[in-house]
């Protein structure tokens, strides 16, 4: 028995379309993203960027490199510890692949280790001069010492370009690495950090700055420590400013105040433009 | 036929293969990874044949002498290749009882939306992909190349390995299969259609809906 739908099917839109050349060209499509690398891989031709996850000082970070130097920085949990998610963010943010790295580069443990990367190859091509000016200034900052925004404007020769400073290590590639955590307010408080202020405090705590007293000093409005025996004012974060005995540290305001009493600006935190104490 | 960009990327290959082959590969992925996920039906299988398509081909290019890579039509022989590679999987499946669907777990290669998945009309698409997995392979084979990379007649005769007024009528007879499948309802039966063999079973035409992640 035949049912009256199978002889007399009912006339349908599609027919005379659905089958058509152009409806079947639009079946070519691209492979999926990573497609031309998983080949090159295969054949042992691959020389883009690599991925490694490695311990950093603030929990699990991803790190991309090539020969050209480390082009990437991301917490893991950025990612939910997906290498594939990395790789995805990765090509999102350059445009390029980045397959699972054998080994990490040289020198990369110690440095997420000790906080010292300055001996680390960077790939900062796709940034702007002033850009790379503002992280490689940053590169400089120790370990366990912090220095305000207007401090990196200033050392780059762009004294008013405190805003765009703070933009720049905003868009910071290689964050941890290239440590934009140790660049804080002007008026000493610890500032805006692109994956969370929580994670900013953590890498300095990790690295022994004491963010107690540094917070304490800010909201007095501190943002100086002079000596009164030595004659040099500091940076409150500075070393020499930590190793004053109590009853010689002046505490400073401004510039201006350590300029009226005669103190000379230390040469290793460079805490205001002119002549450096040596 | 080779196009003028062909011809820069061959003098580049002859001059470094290793350097200029990922260009190989990125000028020619399109058309053969199209190929092998019209052919096959599934995104994990198409990954597999068109990688292994370029694998052979570097292995093949790192013998030929200067000559033959200065006369190499690359999508033809590419195709060919390809086209070995997906009759090859299907002969071993064919040999090998089936213990689980194939390609289960492993498609979702790329889960997100292609930008032109939904510019087209997906439904559309999905049923034309259901129709042509139906094609016999005699059909399918020429509609493919023909309509889907959009290869000339003179480079099918060369895939094919016969005549260009046999491939011209091979298309045509597939384009007409397909307009049949599309005219008729989803619940009768469809005229044309092979006796089920073991991998062409009720379901195939799911299967391939399934199969297909964009």
């Amino acid at each position: 028995m035949t049912t009256p739908r199978a002889r007399t099917p009912a006339p349908r839109a599609r027919g005379a379309t659905a089958a058509a050349p152009a409806a079947l060209r639009r079946l070519r499509v691209a492979p999926p993203a990573g497609f031309t690398e998983a080949v090159l891989e295969r054949l042992d031709l691959y020389q883009g960027d690599r991925f490694v996850r490695m311990a950093g000082p603030a929990g699990d970070v991803f790190v991309a490199f090539s020969d050209a130097g480390i082009s990437a920085v991301v917490p893991a949990r950025l990612v939910d510890g997906d290498g594939a998610r990395f790789a995805d963010r990765h090509r999102r943010a350059t445009g390029r692949a980045a397959l699972v790295a054998r080994r990490p580069p040289t020198g990369l443990a110690a440095a997420l280790r000790s906080g010292r990367a300055r001996q680390l190859r960077y790939d900062l091509a796709g940034l702007s001069p002033f850009e790379r000016a503002v992280l490689l200034k940053t590169l400089e900052i120790p370990s366990g010492e912090v220095r305000p925004y207007g401090w990196v404007a200033r050392q780059i020769g762009r004294p008013r370009a405190v805003r765009a400073v703070g933009s720049a290590l905003g868009r910071n590639p290689v964050p941890v690495l290239i440590p934009c955590h140790r660049v804080v307010r002007s008026d000493g408080h610890v500032g805006q950090y692109g994956f969370g202020v929580p994670m900013k405090q953590a890498l300095l705590r990790a690295e022994g700055v004491d963010l107690d007293r540094l917070e304490r000093l800010a909201d007095a409005g501190v943002r100086f420590i002079a000596s009164d025996s030595t004659g040099v004012f500091c940076v409150p974060s500075c070393p020499h400013a930590r190793r004053i005995r109590p009853e010689h540290q002046v505490p400073l305001r401004s510039s201006a105040d350590a300029a009226v009493a005669g103190f000379r600006p230390c040469a290793h935190c460079a805490p205001a433009p002119g002549r450096a104490a040596s | 036929m080779a196009t003028p960009s062909d011809t820069a990327v061959l003098r580049e290959l002859a001059r470094d293969l290793d350097g200029a082959f990922g260009a190989f590969v990125q000028a020619h992925a399109t058309d053969v990874y199209s190929a092998a996920l019209r052919l096959s039906g599934s995104a994990a299988d198409a990954d597999d044949i068109a990688q292994d398509t370029f694998v052979r081909a570097y292995r093949a290019l790192r013998r030929f002498d200067a000559q033959r890579l200065a006369t190499l039509e690359p999508r033809p022989w590419l195709l060919t290749i390809t086209l070995n590679l997906w009759r090859n999987r299907l002969r071993a499946a064919a040999r090998r009882p089936r213990t689980a669907p194939a390609g289960t777990g492993r498609d979702a290669v790329d889960g997100r939306p292609g930008p032109e998945a939904l510019a087209v009309q997906a439904d559309a698409r999905r049923t034309l992909v259901g129709m042509l997995g139906e094609l016999p392979e005699h059909h399918r084979v020429p509609v493919v190349l023909r309509h889907v990379v959009g290869l000339s007649y003179a480079e099918m005769a060369a895939v094919l390995a016969c005549p260009e007024g046999t491939v011209k009528a091979n298309v045509a007879r597939g384009l007409d299969r397909l307009r049949t499948l599309d005219a008729a309802p989803d619940d009768a039966p469809r005229p044309g259609r092979r006796s089920p063999g073991p991998r062409r079973t009720g379901t195939r035409a799911v299967d391939t809906h399934r199969k297909e992640v964009r």
